[in-house]
């Protein structure tokens, strides 16, 4: 019996100890409501920790301002879910507490730059055609609704390109030159026919499944979805189909997905990959990381396969990835909205600086042609290049003009369904059946085509 | 008695291999939280590394991931819901174990019809609802509901029918004890092993719950354990650190560890013992 | 039976009790979980989705999206999937917990170290599904060391998450790990509550082991095993965040592994509450008629009833 008590009487302490705690903390969060609060919403910290340095860090933020970010994770969709909540709630919400400022990724970014639920940033918000000149032209593409407004600004650029390894380009072409591999992959033909030298000399052309789909998916020729909601499946996706299928065949690749155990490893030491496509942000951290044998030891050659990895622009010019900021309907900050927006993705020297810091590649032709020139730039883990200059030159072939809204989904979906073809599981009429089922679960407006 | 003996070496050999199996994910969480997260993307390690400090350190400079404040959150909500699920699931029970009245059998069908619910149904209904009455980050709808836990309801009904005598709480009147004392201090004391149980598989479930939380909470300081996890999952390519997330999981695993070891060695001696039988 | 009449009495008298200790309960439910509900049964009468920020909607559209799903969709091999995996995993989840919790309660077997044994095996439970989840996706990843174990011992290396054998089988290994320890307890408190005076009396008159588990052990418990049963099959049916986080939601390969939940949460991303309230309520009257197929079966037909000590039944 008095155990029975015990247990309650544990739980009860725990729970009344505790209460005043959690529950305080709401009462005053809400009476400390006092001058002005700046709403900004991600998925991730990245933003956040670039605005602290950057922008609050460069004493912009007026001191009556508290700024607020709002982060919720994108698994099972849980950033847009809230995100699409609190903006329907908008209208309602107290001053303090509307979105100013929101995040957004490429793949889903027209949905929220086709609503009113984003603001014009040259009309509304106040940038002007000289603040946006520096940017690259398909970063606006991205973000540019129906009628022609741009509704969103980045900091970065992410034009892609294709890390190979030296030493294997050496034994199969005979040459690890960036300009003679470059030659000799200028095209999927000749891409697929390096393949099978690769496969002559055991070697393996790429990891997985999914690793061609960037290059083909962002150059599309039609966007996924026409003018009566009827699903598109582009010439260059069926291209991708073919190339993945004909690949997993004839045993060119590993099997891996992106961001598997698999995936990872064939980066390193001791894999049979020769390449990987790979973006602006994956290779200073993705790639380097995954290339070193002992982490912990210096990054240098003689570490790993540090030194190994080469880039070239590959077969086509892509992009891979990136992050916008929104302005939201019915912000009470727009000043500093446009003050952000305008260092952070306009101004040349604050992005110079951010692109020298992280090595990230930013949002702005002119400064990245200057880091292109500067030899300090060689970059020792790809065995003296500079990546920049090369991403300088892929960025400019990229065309963006065909993004739909739907993008995220036919992505997602896409992968998924034809890796059971790939794999031999199913033939290509059942993965394709498969593929539309799901694309209209996840946007029941879509219709297949006939 | 070769048979004997031979059977009881092939029981400890099926419980030691059982145990293996439930302790084995417990040991990689261990060892991946003393990895890099280099090492980690590159595969599996049977052998723990020595860099759990750092992993460590990385998660408590994180201030977007307040740990201290997650756990508290956490042990607040799983508490709370803990405690509502089990005594008013009881009383629920108690209501249509012992009193006869009118609508009995109807309500029994409708608690048993509800629990074949599931909660993703309704879960988008429950966001604009919450949202309409104001309660979007905030703690309380997400203990709150536990008073009305058909599972539980059901588990302490099962329970009553098989161990709570209608004798025992004649006696209890007889006493001249009200219904709500003879409720508290009559049954609730012979529910013991069922509270118990229950409690832990509410507070577990509280604990590790992602879904609703998920749609509700934003602010960090009222986010709760696995929320936070999934948050350092999703993290940007710049921090992506799978060492980060596992030492996560690690720190979320001790606290409930350590209370289900509490209530556990209350199930094995309390049931044991008996408050039936006596 | 002599109580009848002093009980019949009683309840008349404290019967409003029975109503004020319901209060609670439906209160809560009422105001956290009728209202959400209510809305899902009356919009799977509309069209109503989001396409984007747009909301498409609400048009009334009668029983249209039942027969979209009732007719349109893959339902039925979804419902497949669900069974099976459940069965899969169930089924030995059931056997173990039975056994281990016959061991664990035996006077005559009288292990030791139970307490330890107890304790470890509700564990798993303890971790986060996702966690789990991807601690499988390691263990069993093509370089992981299932498949190094297994090259090791001269075979092939398996795909397992790229067949569907090694799919579903993964699933129900899982549920079955996060499970077993829990309906152990669950049984093991349904076993302790029977009277140790009636188990003795049976091994007294010379009944076999076996004769005492079915004729007295099972019958005693039979309303914690209708529990057992039933919560099971309705945690199956609703089986979710295992598969969803081990196919990376795609409930592949060739949606083999889709559950009838994951299918549902499908139409959560187009918030889509017609086509899901319609879903919502077909899977709700689908568990109801297994559920009460599964209860009328273990409790009606049943002879009679063990008595246990001082219960009434």
């Amino acid at each position: 019996m008095k155990k029975s008590r015990s247990i309650i009487a544990l739980l009860l302490v725990l729970v009344m100890a505790l209460s005043p705690v959690v529950l305080g903390g709401s009462v005053k969060a809400e009476t400390a409501d006092s001058g002005k609060v700046l709403n900004i919403w991600g998925w991730n910290e990245e933003f956040k920790g670039l605005f602290e340095t950057y922008f609050q860090g460069a004493g912009l933020v007026p001191e009556d301002v508290e700024v607020r970010f709002t982060i919720v994770p994108s698994t099972d969709n849980a950033y847009q879910n809230a995100l699409d909540q609190a903006l329907l709630d908008q209208e309602n919400a107290a001053d303090d507490d509307k979105i100013d400022l929101f995040l957004l990724e490429a793949d889903y970014a027209l949905k929220y730059v086709d609503s009113d639920f984003t603001l014009d940033i040259m009309n509304d918000v106040g940038l002007t055609e000289e603040d946006l000149a520096g940017q690259y032209k398909y970063t606006q593409e991205i973000v540019t609704d129906g009628n022609g407004a741009i509704k969103g600004t980045s900091w970065q650029a992410t034009p892609g390109l294709f890390a190979y390894r030296r030493s294997i380009a050496l034994d199969v072409l005979g040459t690890d030159d960036p300009e003679a591999v470059q030659e000799a992959l200028s095209d999927w033909d000749k891409f697929a026919a390096v393949a099978e030298q690769m496969a002559a000399k055991d070697y393996k052309m790429l990891s997985g499944f999914d690793d061609a789909y960037r290059p083909f998916s962002n150059n599309m020729t039609n966007p996924w979805v026409d003018e009566n909601n009827v699903i598109n499946l582009d010439e260059n996706m069926v291209k991708w189909i073919e190339l993945t299928k004909d690949f997993t065949d004839k045993g060119y690749h590993n099997k891996s997905r992106l961001w598997d155990d698999q995936w990872s490893a064939d980066q390193g030491p001791g894999s049979n990959v020769f390449g990987f496509f790979y973006s602006t942000w994956g290779i200073n951290f993705t790639l380097l990381g995954n290339a070193l044998e002992d982490p912990e030891a210096e990054q240098a050659v003689g570490n790993g396969i540090y030194g190994d990895y080469a880039v070239v622009e590959g077969p086509q010019n892509f992009y891979w990835g990136g992050s916008w900021l929104a302005a939201a309907a019915g912000s009470d900050n727009l000043g500093l909205v446009r003050d952000i927006m305008y260092t952070m993705t306009c101004d040349k020297d604050t992005m110079q600086q951010i692109t020298k810091d992280t090595q990230d590649f930013t949002n702005h032709e002119e400064a990245m042609a200057e880091l292109a020139a500067d030899d300090e730039f060689a970059s020792a883990f790809l065995g003296g290049q500079n990546h920049i200059a090369l991403f300088v030159e892929s960025a400019k072939g990229i065309d963006m003009s065909n993004m739909s809204a739907y993008d995220q989904g036919m992505n997602e979906n896409l992968q998924e369904a034809f890796v059971d073809y790939f794999n031999g599981n199913v033939d290509y009429d059942t993965a394709l059946d498969n593929f539309y089922t799901a694309v209209i679960e996840t946007y029941p407006d879509l219709t297949r085509p006939e | 008695m070769p048979v004997d003996k031979a059977n009881r070496v092939l029981r400890y050999v099926i419980l030691i291999l059982l145990s293996v199996l439930c302790l084995f994910s417990f040991y990689i969480l261990i060892v991946n939280s003393t990895r890099l997260h280099s090492q980690i993307q590159k595969g599996f390690s049977i052998l723990p590394d020595n860099f759990f400090t750092r992993n460590l350190n990385n998660v408590l400079a994180n201030k977007e991931v307040p740990v201290v404040k997650g756990i508290i959150n956490s042990l607040f909500v799983a508490g709370a819901s803990a405690l509502l699920a089990t005594y008013f699931s009881a009383l629920t029970a108690f209501s249509i174990h012992i009193y006869e009245f009118r609508f009995k059998k109807l309500v029994f069908t409708f608690i048993m019809m509800i629990m074949m619910i599931p909660a993703q149904v309704s879960a988008l209904g429950f966001l604009r609802w919450m949202s309409s009455l104001n309660m979007l980050d905030s703690l309380v709808p997400l203990f709150l509901p536990s008073v009305a836990s058909p599972i539980v309801f059901y588990f302490m009904y099962s329970y009553m029918q098989s161990n709570l005598p209608k004798a025992v709480i004649e006696a209890s009147r007889m006493d001249g004890a009200s219904e709500f004392r003879t409720f508290n201090r009559v049954v609730i004391p012979i529910m013991k092993p069922a509270l118990a149980v229950q409690a832990i598989f509410t507070f577990v479930g509280s604990w590790n719950n992602y879904f609703i939380p998920s749609l509700l909470l934003r602010s960090k300081e009222k986010k709760t354990m696995p929320i936070l996890v999934a948050q350092l999952r999703s993290a940007d390519y710049l921090k992506f650190d799978m060492g980060q997330v596992y030492t996560l999981i690690f720190l979320a695993i001790i606290p409930i560890i350590v209370i289900y070891i509490l209530l556990s060695k209350y199930i094995v001696r309390g049931v044991a013992v008996g408050s039936v039988k006596e | 039976m002599k109580m009848l009449s002093s009980q019949k009495r009683n309840s008349i008298s404290y019967k409003k009790w029975g109503y004020i200790f319901l209060v609670p309960f439906f209160v809560v439910y009422t105001v956290f979980s009728l209202i959400p509900l209510f809305s899902t049964v009356y919009y799977s009468f509309f069209e109503n989705y989001m396409s984007g920020l747009k909301q498409i909607g609400p048009n009334y559209v009668g029983i249209e999206n039942y027969k979209t799903i009732l007719l349109e969709t893959d339902l039925p091999k979804y419902a497949f999937n669900t069974i099976f995996i459940w069965l899969l995993g169930f089924i030995p989840q059931i056997v173990v917990a039975m056994i281990l919790a016959i061991w664990f309660t035996s006077l005559k077997i009288k292990l030791r170290f139970t307490g330890f044994f107890k304790t470890v095996i509700y564990m798993p439970n303890l971790i986060m599904a996702a966690a789990f989840a991807m601690l499988f996706w390691a263990l069993f990843s093509d370089i992981g060391p299932i498949n190094n174990l297994l090259v090791a011992m001269g075979y092939e290396r398996i795909s397992f998450l790229q067949n569907v054998a090694g799919t579903r089988g993964l699933v129900a290994l899982m549920n079955f790990l996060m499970w077993f320890g829990n309906t152990t307890i669950i049984l093991m408190a349904g076993i302790m509550g029977i009277d140790n005076s009636i188990l003795e009396a049976a091994q007294i008159d010379g009944a076999s082991t076996w004769r005492t588990f079915w004729d007295v052990t099972i019958p005693s418990i039979k309303p914690i095993l209708v529990y057992v049963l039933i919560t099971s099959l309705i945690g199956g049916l609703q089986m979710f965040d295992v598969p969803q986080i081990l196919t990376n939601s795609s409930g592949g390969p060739n949606r083999t592994s889709m559950t009838m939940i994951m299918y549902l949460n499908k139409h959560l991303f187009s918030k889509n509450f017609g086509l899901a309230g319609a879903l919502s309520v077909i899977l709700f009257i689908v568990t109801a008629i297994l559920s009460v197929i599964i209860y009328r079966n273990l409790t009606e037909r049943e002879p009679k009833p063990v008595k246990l000590k001082g219960g009434e039944h």
